[in-house]
């Protein structure tokens, strides 16, 4: 394996690893907030901060970081102001982050392959001094993902309750966006900017086509980010294309072939087991029993005599002042 | 209506006028909850009981007055341990799937330290919870696949769960089978045993009417009747029309 002996693709594989477990992580959270898209919009801003990085002569890892914290921040208290809603506060950060970081690349100076390194991966990019970065990033963030769990769940599944169980939901809220702006800089090298997002919501999804708790979700959606973005990588190596692209196409691919078992299952299961009958029906009225007339002998026909009257889906017989109906062998009283 | 009692208040509502969104819907709202009663808030759509429960837990900011929870303002409210909340939900599933006793552990929150596992007494808690409103057989069922009903019943579990003095119900009967109704008018009637204050906003207060020690009745953001409640409303939903101020009793 001459391949795992190249430094570079040493740090390029811790740096998967990482990527592919926090990224899921906080992705759970935010499918669970139905935001599945924050993780782009922050992406797009941090263009703009590799961008200010580069123009500066300072570390895009480390500008990047700031921008995106920055930006997530601002579409948190967006959000949570309720001026402007979640997805409107998402849309301008991203065309603003996309667009400022465009126009700040071009004054540093560098070309449109610098940036691609940026948006959509380089193995070879990822320095030594970048890997502590991003492995302590990505520590900080596991942490946080794992053990402030409970509380994040809370926050994410039912805003309300959790503000009146005492939680602050604020700061959580923030702590989620902080979070995911981080990983999207921890993920800036391997995934690349532009499909970062994927990578947080892609497993998430793959994972619920066979989970019931929040807990099995997360852990088969790190364990499939995982999975994607150590294949993902290798692959990229051999084929000679860009790792963010091989990857994403892995996890979509997983997702297809996730969907098409679960709801083969799904639908062998519900063969399977039929509802239940959990509920007793309570306050249904029983319904009336018919009168049968008795000792009927005359064969009611339109031709009889007897007036018909049209009675909703049926015909009754007007005889001796009361009515009567088909039924069966024998005659109705209606 | 006793002007001496002893203990203090569980809620205490006063000169209470909240603004959403540049309309006045409550007006001078004044209701002391004394603790161990059960109080029914009544009212139409849009009269304003919602949003009178949800300025008593602090969702919403009072525009005029205040709001004191066990004597504390609610601004400065910490002991949220002492609060069941139920709020006014379709579902109570959320993007991900999350297993019913998932979501019953969250109403522990308020007693559990950060970065801490569940206890062994927690997780019995959680059972006992789901026990009451007799959905322990699906403690781990995904909320999504359960029906109206069932995840009504999974949110009254999660108020329960951490034992709270006074439990707040926000339309808890809204579009729930009978029988659910039911089964959590037992658990509601086995706290109410054990002191428990409760509010309940409804419309339709069903198999709960009987629990009832007095009723407070909402129109157009003020409070229009507040006494024991009466015969011709405990059982029915108050009609928008027609005027009660005209009917004997009503204003007391």
């Amino acid at each position: 394996m001459t391949m795992f002996e190249l430094e570079f693709m040493q740090r390029a594989l811790i740096a998967g690893l990482l990527t592919g477990l926090s990224a899921p992580a906080i992705g759970t959270y935010l499918v669970q907030r139905r935001l599945s898209l924050m993780g782009d919009g922050i992406g797009h801003i941090a263009i703009t901060g590799v961008a200010l990085g580069l123009l500066t002569g300072t570390a895009p890892v480390l500008t990047a970081v700031l921008v995106a914290i920055a930006g997530a921040t601002a579409i948190e208290l967006v959000r949570a102001r309720g001026k402007a809603s979640g997805d409107v506060a998402l849309a301008l950060l991203f065309y603003g982050g996309i667009a400022g970081g465009v126009l700040l690349i071009g004054l540093a100076g560098q070309g449109a392959a610098t940036l691609n390194t940026y948006l959509f991966g380089s193995l070879t990019t990822v320095s030594p001094s970048d890997l502590y970065v991003v492995v302590g990033l990505a520590v900080a963030v596991l942490v946080v993902a794992i053990g402030l769990g409970p509380q994040l769940f809370a926050v994410c599944q039912d805003e309300e309750f959790a503000r009146v169980t005492g939680l602050r939901v604020q700061l959580l809220n923030l702590l989620i966006a902080v979070m995911a702006a981080v990983t999207v800089t921890v993920a800036m090298r391997t995934v690349g900017l532009l499909l970062v997002s994927a990578l947080m919501v892609v497993p998430v999804a793959t994972a619920q086509q066979f989970t019931r708790s929040f807990r099995s979700t997360f852990m088969t959606a790190c364990a499939l980010g995982v999975t994607a973005c150590v294949a993902g990588i290798v692959t990229s190596y051999h084929a000679n294309v860009a790792p963010g692209a091989t990857i994403v196409v892995l996890a979509l691919a997983g997702f297809v072939v996730a969907a098409i078992a679960g709801t083969l299952l799904r639908r062998r299961r519900g063969v399977l087991a039929p509802l239940q009958d959990e509920e007793p029906e309570i306050g249904v009225p029983a319904p009336v029993p018919h009168v049968v007339s008795t000792a009927h002998q005359h064969a009611h026909d339109p031709k009889c005599g007897h007036p018909a009257v049209e009675h909703g889906d049926h015909v009754d017989y007007v005889h001796d002042g009361h009515l009567h109906a088909a039924h069966g062998d024998h005659w109705d009283e209606h | 209506m006793t002007p001496s009692q002893p203990a203090e208040p569980a809620v205490q509502v006063t000169d209470l006028s909240v603004d959403l969104g540049g309309r006045l819907v409550l007006r001078g709202v004044d209701l002391q909850i004394r603790p161990g009663e059960v109080v029914a808030v009544l009212g139409t759509n849009g009269s304003g009981k919602s949003t009178l429960v949800r300025t008593i837990v602090g969702l919403l900011p009072a525009a005029r007055g205040d709001v004191k929870v066990f004597g504390t303002p609610v601004r400065r409210f910490r002991q949220w341990n002492r609060i069941g909340y139920v709020p006014q939900r379709i579902t109570a599933a959320g993007g991900v799937p999350a297993t019913v006793a998932e979501v019953v552990s969250s109403g522990l929150l308020s007693k559990r330290r950060l970065f801490r596992p569940l206890k062994a007494a927690e997780r019995a808690a959680i059972d006992e919870a789901l026990e009451i409103v007799d959905m322990a057989a699906q403690r781990k069922d995904a909320v999504a696949e359960l029906s109206g009903g069932q995840q009504q019943r999974v949110l009254i579990a999660r108020a329960l769960v951490s034992d709270p003095e006074l439990l707040i119900l926000d339309e808890p009967t809204a579009g729930v089978d009978l029988a659910s109704q039911s089964i959590f008018a037992g658990a509601i009637r086995e706290r109410v045993a054990r002191g428990t204050t409760v509010v309940m906003v409804s419309h339709d207060l069903g198999p709960m009417d009987a629990l009832i020690d007095r009723s407070v009745i909402l129109r157009r953001g003020r409070v229009v009747y507040d006494g024991p409640p009466h015969a011709s409303q405990t059982h029915a939903h108050v009609h928008p029309h027609g005027s009660m101020q005209d009917e004997p009793g009503w204003l007391s």
